[in-house]
């Protein structure tokens, strides 16, 4: 730890308790109040566990619709996030004055496929730690062309190489772990996370966390883990990685109990699974934005659930099918073109990645999965993805009732009321 | 009685507005109005307010859905109205909204506010879409029981 600008970045501090054994928690955290934020940061930071704070920016903001911000603000209507933008430089630095710092990095999770603006604002007040990519950012969030998404954040990750001259070490999560929440199998998911984290790194990025985000069954799971660090250690050219598990990012249970044995399991997930960051999910999930109460108590929950006595890892024993598919995506990709921008975009267009029930007009919507007796997410239909596995022949129909159990079967499972 | 089986298909759109990029209930919806007998055109997630009324002028659907979940649902959908019902030809085209509407759970004085603004039905979360829909639909004046067929998948292409 002798050099400064790396201890005063997230990816610093997340391997520095990891290091000293400690899983670090994390809320989903915005309000587009600043002392609300500031309130939900200072709690966040309070909380008994080894956190980090979350500013998550509104949903007008991410679309670049400030008009819409303002006339929140002036007509008072709640926001469902911080509005970075917008908020005057002053404003959002007294939000962060005497909380954020090497011993608290606060990150910013947006969700936009254009941006410059937020990171322009982040750079204002010295945040250096945020998330996203070309695809995932693009492809679950709107109607952003891919290629123009991909143009974005070559020049986002640029921009936010600057802040070296800050003496702040840029930080970068891969959001390609989650894609759309549900329902796209684990190997894919793997794969678009280490896409971005290569694209990442070819745009100059230093220090960079890879997602994944909890799906239906725990040892599948657990490989996906797996098969993410082994293809970070063979592919990622920067040492600061770091892996980050979410809670689950589909249809939350809606039960007390049931929101809370999930959150537990994420945080089993993540200790088993050797990841060094967790993002917790709350029991208000299923209906509203959260509490800073609620959040907190979610935290220090999960803190304490990666705490307790593991099983002993699945290790050497782990089944490679989640490692081949991923592998197999990934280096099919990686072929297309050496700038790894240009492969993504070849990689969509001949269908060689293919997200199951994305609108998104650049996804070419040949693939489907299903959820098998045990419970793994596979594939039903493989489309042009480039994998040699046979799927299950297509259901002849496949109805909203047929959807809407296939998306809640993790709601079912945990609330108790199979079937 | 008109044979159902000899009437055209109506078209129902299904959408959300521009702040939000949720898209499985509107998949999920898509799927719900073509068991109900529709030919669906969704319009997908982040619609801004022009694209989605010139969509509409063009399809002269039955009905059209709105979907929100994010949380903007009553500010994006109050300023929608307005630009829709402004347009000449969409002044009385049945529309309705529904899914999470606020960011603190459901609200029945936001919801007047929405239908005095000129939608014709406001759904909250606690109602069943499959009822509510099919009772919508039953209700329309030129209800003709749209031709059943098997449902198909969502945008496959
Ligand atoms: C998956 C998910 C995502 C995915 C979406 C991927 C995608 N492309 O769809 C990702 C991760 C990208 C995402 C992002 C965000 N999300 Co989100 N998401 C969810 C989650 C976990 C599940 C949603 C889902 O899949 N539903 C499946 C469908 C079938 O169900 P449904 O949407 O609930 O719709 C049902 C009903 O509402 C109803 N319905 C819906 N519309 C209509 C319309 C009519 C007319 C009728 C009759 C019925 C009806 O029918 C459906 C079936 O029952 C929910 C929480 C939950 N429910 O567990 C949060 C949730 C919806 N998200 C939320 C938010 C705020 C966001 C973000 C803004 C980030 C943030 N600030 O946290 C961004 C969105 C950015 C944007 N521009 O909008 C909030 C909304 C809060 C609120 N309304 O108070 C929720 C509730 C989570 C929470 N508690 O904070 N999300």
């Amino acid at each position: 730890m002798s050099d400064p600008q790396q201890t005063a970045g997230f990816g610093a501090y997340v391997r520095a308790e990891a290091e000293a054994g400690r899983l670090v928690v994390q809320p989903r955290m915005g309000f587009g109040d600043p002392a609300t934020m500031r309130a939900g940061l200072a709690a966040t930071r309070a909380a008994a566990a080894r956190t980090v704070g979350t500013i998550t920016v509104d949903a007008h903001t991410r679309v670049g619709h400030l008009a819409a911000v303002e006339s929140a603000l002036r007509d008072g209507v709640a926001l469902n996030g911080y509005p970075l933008v917008t908020h005057p430089v002053a404003t959002t630095a007294e939000v962060l004055a005497g909380i954020h710092g090497p011993d608290f990095p606060v990150q910013v999770r947006h969700g936009s496929a254009d941006p410059l603006g937020i990171f322009r604002a982040m750079l204002a007040v010295g945040l250096g730690a945020t998330e996203g990519g070309p695809v995932s950012y693009c492809l679950p969030y709107g109607r952003t062309p891919l290629v123009e998404s991909v143009d974005n954040w070559a020049r986002g990750c640029e921009l936010l190489t600057r802040l070296r001259d800050q003496g702040l070490e840029p930080h970068l999560e891969t959001f390609g772990g989650c894609m759309l929440g549900q329902l796209c199998p684990p190997g894919q998911l793997v794969a678009i996370s280490v896409l971005e984290a290569l694209f990442f790194a070819q745009h100059g990025i230093r220090s960079i966390s890879v997602s994944y985000a909890q799906q239906t069954h725990p040892g599948q799971d657990r490989e996906a883990l797996a098969a993410l660090r082994r293809l970070c250690r063979e592919l990622l050219p920067v040492s600061d990685w770091h892996i980050v598990v979410y809670a689950y990012m589909g249809l939350y249970p809606q039960t007390h109990d049931g929101a809370y044995r999930l959150l537990g399991q994420a945080a089993e997930l993540a200790v088993d699974g050797g990841a060094q960051r967790l993002i917790v999910k709350t029991a208000a999930e299923s209906q509203r934005i959260p509490s800073i109460e609620v959040n907190v108590r979610a935290l220090e929950y999960a803190a304490w659930a990666a705490r307790r006595p593991q099983l002993p890892p699945a290790g050497a024993t782990a089944d490679p099918e989640v490692y081949e598919e991923a592998s197999a995506l990934v280096g099919a990709v990686l072929d297309l073109d050496p700038d790894v921008g240009r492969a993504l975009l070849l990689a969509f267009r001949k269908g060689y990645l293919d997200i199951p029930y994305c609108l998104h007009p650049d996804n070419r919507g040949r693939t489907r999965s299903y959820i098998d007796a045990d419970g793994r997410l596979r594939w039903e239909s493989t489309g042009g993805l480039p994998l040699t596995a046979l799927p299950r022949p297509r259901r002849r129909r496949f109805g909203s009732a047929d959807l809407l159990a296939d998306l809640s079967y993790v709601r079912r499972k945990f609330d108790g009321s199979e079937r | 009685m008109t044979d159902v089986r000899t009437t055209a298909r109506q078209t129902v759109v299904v959408t959300s507005m521009a702040s939000d990029s949720h898209t499985w209930n509107l998949v999920f919806l898509q799927l719900l109005l073509e068991e109900l007998g529709y030919d669906v055109v969704n319009l997908g997630p982040c619609v801004p307010d022009d694209l989605l009324v010139s969509r509409c002028a063009a399809a002269r659907p039955a009905f059209v859905v709105v979907s929100s979940v994010n949380g903007h649902g009553h500010q994006d959908g109050l300023r929608l109205i307005g630009t829709f019902r402004s347009h000449p030809d969409l002044a009385t085209i049945p529309v309705v909204i529904g899914g999470k509407l606020g960011v603190a759970g459901q609200d029945s004085a936001r919801a007047w506010e929405l239908r005095s603004a000129g939608f014709d039905e406001v759904f909250e979360e606690d109602t069943d879409p499959a009822t509510a829909l099919a009772a919508f639909a039953a209700s329309l004046p030129r209800a003709v029981a749209p031709d059943r067929r098997p449902a198909t998948l969502p945008a496959a292409r």
